[in-house]
């Protein structure tokens, strides 16, 4: 039998992606461009036995969610730009509290309400360094409505696997267009939940790192009792200041995600004629979708250009980039911002070779045109 | 059919043309199995303001989502045509509401007329199908899609009760934008 | 035979943060007692907090605890509740923390008429802080940030929630300890929003800085100025200058329960 599909906008599938994961909760409050997500899920997520609540306020939201996935729920909010901003303080909590939740961030221009039906990436440092404090960090960006779903999927893995916030950012281009979505059976992409304690509800210890880097998580309303706090903590879950624990905790929390086999495990890239590339263009989200489009024209001028496109955001992709820098004459950024991530393309290329960026900000996307353009100068 | 078409549908908002573009892309994509794609830009109103959809059809996966040089054009109100019927390709087409816009835009494309609004208030009886007639219009102008392909996506958005109508409007728009190439 | 708190507070974390004189450990122990007439299973009971001296409380008890961010307690504990409505939820709290930065969660929660019970302790400071004035620092009066006097008028916490749609709303004072856990007990066992105001003082932070000379004075203050409800239908409004209301203030156990209009919106898209 034919699989099923449908044409969908990405926020759909973005609802349609985490219904497959398993998502039981969404927390949410209206926002545009992202308010689909929410609308599809308040229809969908009581048919699952799963819980929708629309909050009072975009804080009320991330709240409201970090509770649910406490009882062992996995937990959803979407919003935009502003809302991220409003949600700060506590996707910092769910980071220290190592809370599992997905975030998505349709994102529209700023700052503060911007354009509201106009897409933007200006948030992708605010997904890195949004939150007060250390802590890490992992962004996802689809470019596509299939992406979005897949991504959506695989944000639900991570966030159960390294036991904390995952964000997913798209912007108001993918998540209002509409392509078709192939939908994968159930069983054809890998659901990954939180793993459970094994030891008994007495030796208990919510940050137990013991015998790794991420520490099984108890529901509420199991046979385990234990605390949560914001505050700096022990392995038993409870308030310190001991500087060595302290230390202990907060290089723990960062290196589950920096170290390298989780870095190999998060990174998600894809090259497109790379292999004899002297110009790359590094690109994510909508801004790749032309950058893609600006290759196929450019290698029809006999210019030798590709495209690196990370899907996974945050952890950044230094090794691969560095080796870009290596390989590269330039390396070309392309962002619907007035350069983000083109700071931590060029932290990592150390010189090695040209780096440049196109940047826009005025509702419109970046288009393949300026993109050629900006190539034919630096080379 | 070249690898790239793209279709513009302009008007003020609330007159279905997002619709519109969403079943031109459903044909497309899920009836037919090319790769499509629609998207939108509208600013705050829900209802008035000048809109527009596009489409964009293709064989192979389509990279860049927004249009880049227009193969198709509709245009439903003087401002949508104003702001909206531009970068049309050369040798494009141009469909615009005989009695809404008054002065059509001038450029190396050319321009049809059909009195889409009063097509749908007096042959149909009911203002509300003009977008089906717009889109059945352009379908029979272009041939981007087959007829069957387009009629079939229209009922499939529509509610039962409105199968019938929906059905007299898509005819009567692609006889008349059939017509208006031949 | 002494009562058995022992066997509700966690080894190992007393002494609690709490200053000499102040009635958070007066209310905690209401709490437990009220708790313990309930016969919540401890496992299935989450108890939920933001953040001040008050939201301390929780990390003491045994069960699941939740000490989240200033202002919040309300807000996560409507997405516990909602996802595992089979617990019980009980917030805690003092009157910055649930009615400034968290008034808008608080009101919300009480409008949901959710299924929670939530101890808000009055002492009309920022105690944590330092003595900053609060949304119930009466007017008039000395705080780190009101060194000529407070110019705002004052929240009653209790009309507040009265007129944002708590089905249970209750006060009592640090000083009427039996009536706390009586309070709370019925605020558990109410199915919907039950807010029990709980007057206390601070005499760290707004006791010296008020010249009240001890803190019997301050305490003796709440106990002198306390009017049960019933006795203060038979009261003149001039005899009830300055004084406040104890005992249920309101009770209403028609109102649908928020978990529950859910679960039969449930069933409604399931059977769509």
């Amino acid at each position: 039998m034919a699989k099923k599909s449908a044409l969908v906008q990405g926020n759909q599938a973005c609802a349609h992606g985490a219904i497959y994961a398993g998502c039981k909760f969404f927390g949410g409050y209206p926002i545009t461009p992202s308010t689909e997500v929410a609308e599809e899920l308040s229809a969908m997520l009581p048919k699952v036995g799963g819980k929708f609540i629309q909050m009072e306020d975009e804080i009320g939201a991330m709240a409201s969610v970090i509770g649910a996935s406490l009882t062992g729920a996995k937990a959803l909010t979407a919003t935009s730009g502003p809302g991220v901003s409003l949600k700060q303080e506590l996707i910092g909590y769910a980071c220290i509290a190592e809370v599992p939740c997905v975030i998505i961030n349709v994102m529209r221009g700023g700052p503060s309400t911007g354009m509201p039906t106009g897409p933007g990436q200006s948030d992708v440092m605010q997904a890195k360094w949004g939150t007060h404090g250390d802590h890490a960090a992992i962004a996802l960006v689809p470019e596509s409505i299939q992406e979005i779903f897949e991504e959506t999927v695989r944000a639900f893995n991570l966030a159960e696997k390294y036991r904390m916030p995952v964000q997913v950012l798209y912007d108001e281009i993918v998540g209002h267009m509409r392509e078709r979505i192939v939908f994968p059976e159930p069983g054809e992409l890998e659901i990954i939940d939180r793993e459970a304690p094994t030891v008994s509800p007495e030796e208990y210890k919510p940050f137990d790192s013991s015998k790794g880097q991420v520490p099984p998580l108890a529901a509420f309303g199991s046979e385990y009792k234990y605390h949560v706090t914001g505050l700096n903590k022990a392995a038993d879950g409870f308030p310190t200041t001991k500087a060595e624990l302290v230390d202990a905790e907060e290089r723990r929390q960062v290196d589950k995600v920096e170290c390298e086999e989780a870095r190999a495990d998060i990174e998600k890239n894809e090259e497109y004629m790379i292999e004899d590339a002297e110009i790359v263009l590094w690109a994510y989200g909508s801004s790749a979708r032309s950058a893609r489009y600006a290759v196929n024209e450019l290698r029809k001028e006999g210019i030798k250009a590709g495209l690196f496109r990370p899907l996974t955001l945050w952890p950044f992709p230094e090794k691969r980039t560095a080796e870009l820098a290596e390989q590269a004459k330039a390396i070309i950024v392309p962002e619907m911002n007035l350069g983000q991530m083109i700071i931590e393309v060029d932290r990592v290329a150390q010189g090695r070779c040209t780096i440049d960026g196109v940047h826009r900000v005025d509702g419109d996307p970046l288009n393949p045109g300026q993109i050629m353009a900006k190539v034919k100068e630096v080379i | 059919m070249a690898e790239r078409y793209e279709i513009r549908f302009s008007g003020a908002g609330g007159q279905g043309l997002i619709t519109a573009g969403i079943i031109l892309a459903e044909a497309a994509a899920i009836i037919e199995g090319k790769h499509a794609l629609q998207s939108q830009s509208y600013g705050p109103e829900a209802r008035g303001g000048a809109s527009k959809s596009e489409v964009i059809i293709s064989d192979a996966p389509i990279d860049y989502p927004k249009a880049t040089i227009v193969d198709t054009c509709l245009a439903m109100t003087q401002e949508a045509a104003d702001k909206y019927a531009v970068g049309i390709k050369k040798g494009g087409l141009l469909l615009i509401d005989a009695d809404f816009v008054k002065t059509a835009p001038k450029g190396d494309f050319t321009v049809y007329r059909l009195p889409i609004m009063r097509m749908a208030k007096e042959d149909i009886g009911r203002e509300i199908v003009a977008n089906v007639i717009a889109l059945s219009a352009v379908i029979g102008m272009t041939g981007v899609v087959s007829r069957e392909a387009g009629e079939e996506a229209v009922v499939r958005r529509v509610p039962p009760a409105f199968k019938d109508l929906n059905k007299k409007a898509y005819n009567l728009g692609y006889e008349k934008g059939k017509a208006l190439v031949n | 035979m002494a009562y058995d708190y022992e066997s509700s507070i966690r080894p190992g974390k007393l002494p609690h943060i709490w200053c000499p004189g102040c009635g958070h450990g007066i209310v905690m122990k209401g709490l437990i007692r009220a708790m313990d007439t309930c016969e919540l299973d401890r496992k299935n009971t989450a108890i939920v907090s933001g953040i001040g001296c008050a939201s301390r409380l929780p990390g003491y008890l045994d069960a699941c605890t939740l000490h989240t961010a200033h202002g919040r307690a309300a807000a996560f504990a409507t997405g516990v509740k909602m996802a595992k409505p089979g617990m019980n939820v009980i917030c805690v709290g003092g009157d910055g923390d649930g009615t400034a930065i968290g008034g808008n969660h608080f009101i919300h929660a009480c409008r949901r008429n959710i299924d929670l019970t939530y101890v808000i302790m009055n002492n009309y400071i920022y105690g944590m802080t330092g003595g900053q004035f609060s949304p119930c620092t009466p007017t008039g009066m000395l705080a780190s940030t009101t060194p000529y006097g407070n110019p705002d008028p004052v929240f009653d916490i209790s009309k507040l929630a009265i007129g944002a749609g708590a089905t249970f709303v209750a006060r009592t004072t640090a000083m009427h300890p039996r009536q706390i856990d009586k309070l709370i007990t019925q605020g558990i066992k109410h199915k919907g929003m039950a807010i029990i105001e709980v007057l206390d003082d601070c005499p760290t932070s707004y006791g010296r800085r008020n010249k009240f000379r001890s803190v019997i004075d301050m305490m003796k203050r709440l106990k002198d100025n306390a009017v049960p409800v019933k006795a203060a239908a038979k009261m003149t409004p001039e005899q009830l200058e300055g004084k406040f209301l104890t005992g249920v203030l309101y009770h209403d156990t028609e109102l649908p329960e928020y978990c529950e209009q859910y679960e039969a919106l449930t069933k409604k898209a399931q059977n769509a």
